[in-house]
């Protein structure tokens, strides 16, 4: 019997009240949520979105991040006494807002405003990675400028002490520093990103999560479609997780050369 | 060359330095001794604005860089500067940290900057450490690298920053040996420092501090010799 065939025939007995052995209603489950027509490649579609969503919405999060964390870094570490610049000052407090207000509201509730409240576009897709762009670049300011604070006093009084200004201090020596230490958390944020792309099917984003509900409801069988993206999501999660150790520990081997 | 004048420094309310007035000259080695918290280390990082006066003014070859309209980050580049903790920057080669700050500045090309930072290195014997990190470098090797780094800049005026108090003692020598040199050929020089044989040896003024005030003054030989103050006296007696 070919599987299709064993597929419709059991289906048949299913839809018509008949028991079935367990292996069957498994077979026939399964066929159902993966194979008939060829639904896995809406899962592999899904799976592309979600790791497109999260590489754009980590690019998006790096970039805010960075801005943000230098700012607010470069506003907190102006010589005591002295005049504040008033440019620093006015983005220092437009970024706190910012990290407050994102880093105090739900996710969810933030990617239903972007889609219906503020661009009211098609395009759920690209709104959902942009909302989780500026929301990720929240956190990540924070971890970076942690990084930043990290780094000794000495290594920015050394590249000021040579004439080098602020924004050349920073890129060259400090930042580079501060990267090693954020690595681990910013692996975290990574993951919790990878993971949060899943929200994304509030507002009708078409990533994993998004393809597996719909398959469910066609079928009306819902778990075997989660429970196959759930064990999607922990396969990525883990092949990243083993990805970022490598890097890891390459990044700390040159610090014993 | 660098002229100070009622130059106070504060930190809350703590004041760190009262009004000190004090001219340093061309070509001179000012070596300045006293007790830790004296604000000998505040002094001398005022003098390149890594600390910011609460008062007073700093001239520097006719530019008051106390001036919040001065470019710091030009005075500088012609201002040296030797920390106690080294400083290197841990991420590049020890050719990079020579050569990143007089290429970024503009001073000079990348090949000039690396032909420089070879003749420095030559001549404190770390040439083969060009390529190294500072992570595989001892404390003495480190400290000499960042002189080496330092005068890349080809700066009129050295600071030094208690360069060997964080040195194992069997090191303290190569450093203070680069130092000697350094002076020999004429380098305008500033050195907050506890090695009285040095200060005895090679300063042409020795500054002794206490409480934010330069108590006492005077060329090394009559300043060792006959210190004038009681506070100079017992600092002397314990250290010496």
């Amino acid at each position: 019997m070919d599987p299709l065939q064993a597929y419709e025939t059991w289906k048949a007995l299913m839809v018509s009240g008949d028991t079935l052995a367990w292996w069957q209603e498994f077979y026939v489950k399964f066929y159902q949520a993966f194979l008939l027509e060829d639904r896995w490649m809406q899962y592999l579609d899904g799976v592309g979105t979600t790791l497109l969503a999260t590489a754009l919405a980590l690019l998006m999060g790096v970039i805010l991040g960075v801005v943000v964390a230098v700012v607010r870094a470069a506003h907190d570490q102006q010589r005591p006494g002295k005049r504040k610049n008033p440019v620093l000052g006015l983005f220092n407090a437009i970024f706190k807002v910012y990290v407050a207000v994102i880093r105090g509201t739900p996710m969810m509730l933030q990617l239903l405003i972007w889609a219906f409240v503020v661009f009211k576009s098609r395009q759920y897709t690209m709104v959902g990675i942009f909302g989780l762009g500026i929301n990720s670049g929240a956190y990540v300011s924070e971890i970076i400028r942690g990084g930043l604070m990290a780094v000794d006093g000495g290594q920015m009084e050394a590249g000021r002490s040579l004439g080098l200004n602020y924004l050349d201090t920073m890129r060259f020596i400090v930042i580079p520093q501060a990267f090693k230490a954020i690595l681990p958390a910013m692996g975290n944020e990574f993951i919790i990103l990878l993971k949060d792309t899943s929200l994304l099917s509030v507002i009708s984003g078409q990533e994993l999560l998004y393809f597996a509900q719909a398959i469910g409801t066609r079928n009306y069988e819902q778990m075997f479609p989660l429970v196959g993206a759930a064990c999607i999501y922990l396969v990525l999660v883990l092949i990243f997780t083993c990805l970022l150790g490598k890097l890891e520990r390459r990044l700390r081997r040159s610090d014993r050369r | 060359m660098i002229d100070v004048k009622n130059l106070s420094q504060s930190f809350g309310h703590q004041l760190v330095l009262d009004n000190i007035s004090e001219h340093i000259y061309p070509g001179e080695k000012v070596v300045i001794i006293g007790p830790s918290g004296s604000g000998k280390s505040t002094f001398l990082r005022c003098l390149n604005l890594l600390e910011t006066p609460t008062s007073g003014t700093i001239t520097f070859e006719g530019t008051e860089i106390t001036d919040p309209k001065c470019d710091i980050d030009k005075i500088r580049q012609h201002m040296g500067m030797v920390f106690q903790h080294f400083n290197l920057f841990p991420n590049m080669t020890i050719r990079k940290n020579i050569t990143l700050a007089p290429v970024r500045t503009g001073l000079m090309k990348l090949e000039e900057a690396n032909d420089v930072a070879t003749t420095l290195l030559r001549r404190v014997g770390l040439e083969e450490k060009a390529d190294a990190y500072p992570a595989q470098l001892s404390g003495g090797q480190k400290q000499r690298i960042a002189i080496v780094r330092a005068l890349a800049m080809k700066p009129k005026v050295m600071l030094f920053d208690e360069p060997t108090s964080a040195l194992d003692p069997e090191m303290v020598g190569e450093v203070l040996e680069v130092m000697k040199e350094l002076a020999e050929e004429g380098m305008t020089m500033a050195v907050v420092t506890h090695e009285m044989g040095f200060a005895r040896e090679v300063g042409s003024r020795v500054l002794f501090m206490d409480g934010g005030h330069i108590l006492e003054q005077n060329e090394p030989h009559a300043f060792f010799a006959n210190p004038k103050e009681p506070r100079t006296i017992e600092f002397l007696s314990k250290v010496l």
